[in-house]
């Protein structure tokens, strides 16, 4: 006597269920990755010079461009990351040498660096910021300043290991 | 007499006002602050650009003939010379914005741009090149009169609604109220030709041609 476990219908119902449950992604393994990595910002690139160098303060200063460098998965905060910033400022185009430079993080992964002013250029009040070190994935960041009057700048790094 | 004065006076007046609306959003600009900090390339390319939006307020104006003094084939003629002069400030804008920033200017015509002002103000670009090659090639395109004008009406159309979007949404050397009213402005008279149009249509529905037999305001100057 035949004794079939699924018809059709069943082994369809079956099928689609796991196929959906598959879909949500509920059956993923639990990963110990909290923190996703900070994706690359469009425009974050333009007019990056590599190399700028690791400076005291951008000419005259006067403007704080302030932020976190941490490693995607636990949050770690990451000591000693090279990061690179430049920006439209009082003193300069984007694109001229002496519009950029770099600052290191500390032993909480925050970094700090002095600049001048950054003034509305390409029709938003924004700043940029790179980290291409090669220890984790390269990341271009593009923040806007909410007003144009600000006199601090934040962007935040979640970098993923290579 | 005193009616041929008061015609005057009437003209003077619409002719100051428009000069006004035109060149007032380009006398603020000139004394922004933002100005300091831009090289001579990059102001060209800002004003070039502020330009292109004063000159786009007087082509539906002239484009329905309304504005006194101007016969209806004068009219013509310098919405002819005005769209010609519209194309070179829109070239120059975007020339020298591609000097200061390539990045920014490639990523912009790319439609790649992260600012979406950059995406209306390519988006308005082809709109104003479209129009203007149309122009150009009226008589070789062979088009039905009503088609051609049809045409170049709906890219007229679109060049103001996006020309006014890329300008409401940037921070840049233009001062904020007089944007705005020149914005308005822009819209304004561009509604008021698609609808003046409308009503000659149907004033004249019989004829292929309606516009054309719309007599000439104020031939005389």
């Amino acid at each position: 006597m035949p004794h079939r476990t699924f018809t059709r219908r069943s082994l369809l119902a079956a099928g689609s269920a796991g196929m959906a449950t598959l879909g949500t992604g509920l059956l993923v393994p639990a990963r110990a990755a909290g923190v996703a990595p900070t994706p690359t910002m469009r425009g974050g690139a333009n007019n990056y010079l590599p190399g700028a160098p690791v400076v005291d303060r951008i000419g005259g200063g006067g403007f704080w461009m302030t932020g976190t460098v941490r490693r995607a998965g636990d949050g770690a905060p990451l000591a000693g990351q090279r990061i690179q910033i430049w920006a439209h400022t009082t003193e300069g185009h984007e694109r001229d040498p002496h519009s950029h430079g770099a600052t290191l993080t500390d032993a909480n992964g925050v970094f700090r660096l002095e600049m001048p002013q950054i003034v509305p250029a390409f029709g938003q009040p924004h700043g940029h910021l790179a980290y291409d070190s090669g220890e984790f994935d390269t990341v271009f960041l593009r923040p806007v300043m909410p007003s144009s009057s600000d006199t601090s700048l934040e962007a935040h790094f979640v970098l993923q290991p290579l | 007499m005193a009616a041929v004065d008061r015609h005057r006076v009437r003209t003077g007046l619409i002719w100051a006002t428009l000069a006004g609306a035109m060149l007032s959003p380009v006398g603020l600009a000139a004394a922004s602050p933002l100005l300091a900090w831009r090289d001579p390339v990059y102001v060209t390319g800002g004003f070039a650009g502020i330009l292109a939006m004063s000159l786009l307020l007087l082509q539906p104006l002239l484009a329905t003939g309304v504005l006194p003094g101007l016969s209806q084939a004068g009219a013509r003629r310098v919405h002819r010379w005005v769209g010609g002069s519209l194309v070179g400030a829109v070239v120059v804008h975007v020339a020298a914005l591609w000097i200061t920033s390539p990045p920014d200017m490639i990523d912009a015509l790319l439609l790649a741009s992260p600012t979406p002002f950059s995406i209306w103000g390519v988006i308005a670009m082809w709109a104003v090149f479209a129009a203007a090659t149309l122009a150009a090639l009226r008589r070789r395109l062979r088009l039905r009169p009503t088609t051609w004008r049809a045409a170049h009406r709906t890219l007229a159309t679109a060049v103001v609604i996006t020309a006014v979007l890329h300008t409401m949404l940037i921070e840049g050397t233009m001062e904020t109220l007089s944007k705005a009213a020149l914005c308005a402005l822009v819209i304004g008279a561009m509604a008021a030709a698609l609808l003046t149009i409308r009503s000659r249509k149907r004033r004249a529905p019989q004829k292929r041609r309606p516009e054309t037999t719309v007599p000439t305001e104020d031939a005389g100057g």
